[in-house]
């Protein structure tokens, strides 16, 4: 089913998505990486605020590369997730709403997905150029000095990923391969 | 005896960091567009065809086709009758790969030290193969590679009793676990023989392979040939999301090794695969 989704998202709209369903997000985004989570858990640990509202916000897991002058930003697809795991279900327990990114979670993540009614989407890995034309603004908001890892808030438009784990704990990436194998068996 | 400028090799280096992340070779192009048209599977089908487009801006509107723009190696063969002149031979390659990536928007994602982890913020140094070969001519290929499937590379120091089997079975293994992480279609490197060293620089080369040609060795062809079917029928698909067309090509080489030994390296490279090749 391909389908509209408004990010912020609230946990009714994120129980409704299914693993497999291609979702087109508009609404704004916040990218942060392997630094950035990072900073965020010391951040967290020192008893501070994070530099942004998490609750129902999605995480981007993206470093850009430089934009061209009078371009809004450079390449822009997902990084691998599995290594933002470990910061992951501490994010989710304060409310993050999803998560984009591409390549399997650990199990605590899975775990911590179900128990917040959260989703993870999959964006096309290495496909930067055709994403960056679905982002209208980007600013960064924190971090600076990280460069690419730094935290952005992006503007996105129509914005195409895949549910990959849903808010029931279903995982694609698990079911994809034997759910492709039956159908070529039936066909 | 011919002499070249170092500040030629600089300027190739340059133009060719920057090809490598905005052009995908003929080939490999060609790989992408047969496995759209024999991809059986929808949602596969889709991505197949959002990775064309995505080349299609890419050269268009000269953005990187990934923003990881990776880490610059670079194949270098120098004839053993070319004097370089006016610099060193590697500061003329890191000068090419500092301007390429500062000048091309390209993402610098080298740090210093891989536990201190500092960024260089110019993408070097390079990694630097080296070969002297006959002649005058200095051949250059840059592979700027991407981590999400450096990191599911992997080396299989197998005993020579594990045999062709054995291999068959290091290279499933590398693909499996690979799955969603290495972006695939993948294109699968692989060097087997040699020393713990020799077998990760073969799979390393075997990727910048044209993918038209298979291995002039006969069994290796025919190893090729079989563990791409084996591979494209364990469902992983394009984007690890389902389908037919988990890898792109299988390139292996191989060299003599030791009584004792079968090693194997699987250099996993997601489906884009960047080399620009220039000949000086
Ligand atoms: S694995 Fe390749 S396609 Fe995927 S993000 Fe890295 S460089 Fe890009």
């Amino acid at each position: 089913m391909n389908q509209s989704v408004q990010i912020p998202i609230s946990k009714e709209t994120a129980k409704k998505l299914k693993a497999g369903d291609y979702v087109y997000l508009t609404g704004v985004i916040y990218t942060a990486r392997d630094a950035a989570h990072k900073r965020m858990q010391e951040t967290l640990d020192a008893g501070k605020e994070l530099p942004m509202e998490i609750k129902g916000n999605a995480i981007y897991y993206m470093g850009p590369s430089p934009a061209r002058p009078g371009c809004v930003i450079g390449s822009a697809g997902p990084t691998t997730a599995s290594r933002m795991d470990k910061y992951t279900p501490r994010l989710l327990d304060l409310g993050l709403g999803a998560m984009i990114g591409k390549g399997k979670r650990s199990q605590a993540v899975i775990e911590a997905i179900k128990r917040n009614d959260s989703v993870y989407f999959a964006a096309i890995g290495g496909a930067g150029a055709l994403l960056s034309q679905k982002i209208i603004s980007s600013e960064v908001i924190a971090y600076d000095d990280l460069g690419a890892e730094a935290i952005r808030k992006l503007e996105v438009k129509d914005f195409p990923v895949v549910v990959v784990i849903d808010s029931d704990g279903n995982n694609l990436y698990e079911t994809a391969a034997g759910a492709y194998e039956k159908k070529k068996d039936e066909g | 005896m011919r002499t070249v400028e170092a500040i030629e090799i600089t300027k190739q280096i340059k133009e060719m960091c920057i090809e490598a992340n905005h052009f995908l070779s003929p080939d490999m192009k060609k790989a992408l567009e047969t496995a759209a048209k024999q991809e059986d599977s929808i949602l596969g089908k889709q991505i197949l065809s959002q990775l064309e487009e995505n080349l299609e801006i890419a050269g268009k509107d000269m953005i990187p086709i990934c923003q990881d723009t990776g880490m610059a190696v670079i194949f270098i063969k120098v004839g053993q009758d070319v004097h370089i002149i006016g610099g060193n031979l590697e500061n003329a390659i890191n000068e090419g790969v500092r301007q390429g990536y500062q000048d091309g928007y390209l993402r610098k994602s080298v740090v210093e030290d891989p536990i201190e982890r500092t960024n260089t913020k110019d993408n070097t140094p390079a990694v630097v193969h080296y070969k002297i070969t006959e002649g005058d001519s200095i051949d250059i290929t840059v592979v700027p590679k991407g981590f999400g499937s450096e990191n599911m590379s992997r080396i299989f120091m197998l005993k020579p009793a594990d045999g062709l089997e054995g291999v068959k079975e290091a290279i499933l293994t590398a693909v499996k676990d690979a799955g969603p992480n290495a972006c695939p279609p993948m294109i699968v490197g692989v060097g087997i023989g040699g020393t713990f060293e020799k077998c990760a620089l073969m799979a390393k080369h075997a990727l910048t392979r044209n993918l038209e040609e298979r291995s002039s060795v006969p069994y290796l062809k025919d190893l090729e040939e079989e563990m791409l079917i084996k591979i494209n029928g364990l469902g992983i698909g394009p984007g690890g999301l389902g389908g037919k067309m988990t890898a792109l090509s299988v390139n292996i080489e191989a060299y003599p090794t030791h009584i004792a030994g079968l090693p194997v390296a699987v250099n996993i490279c997601c489906h884009v695969n960047r080399h620009a090749h220039r000949v000086i």
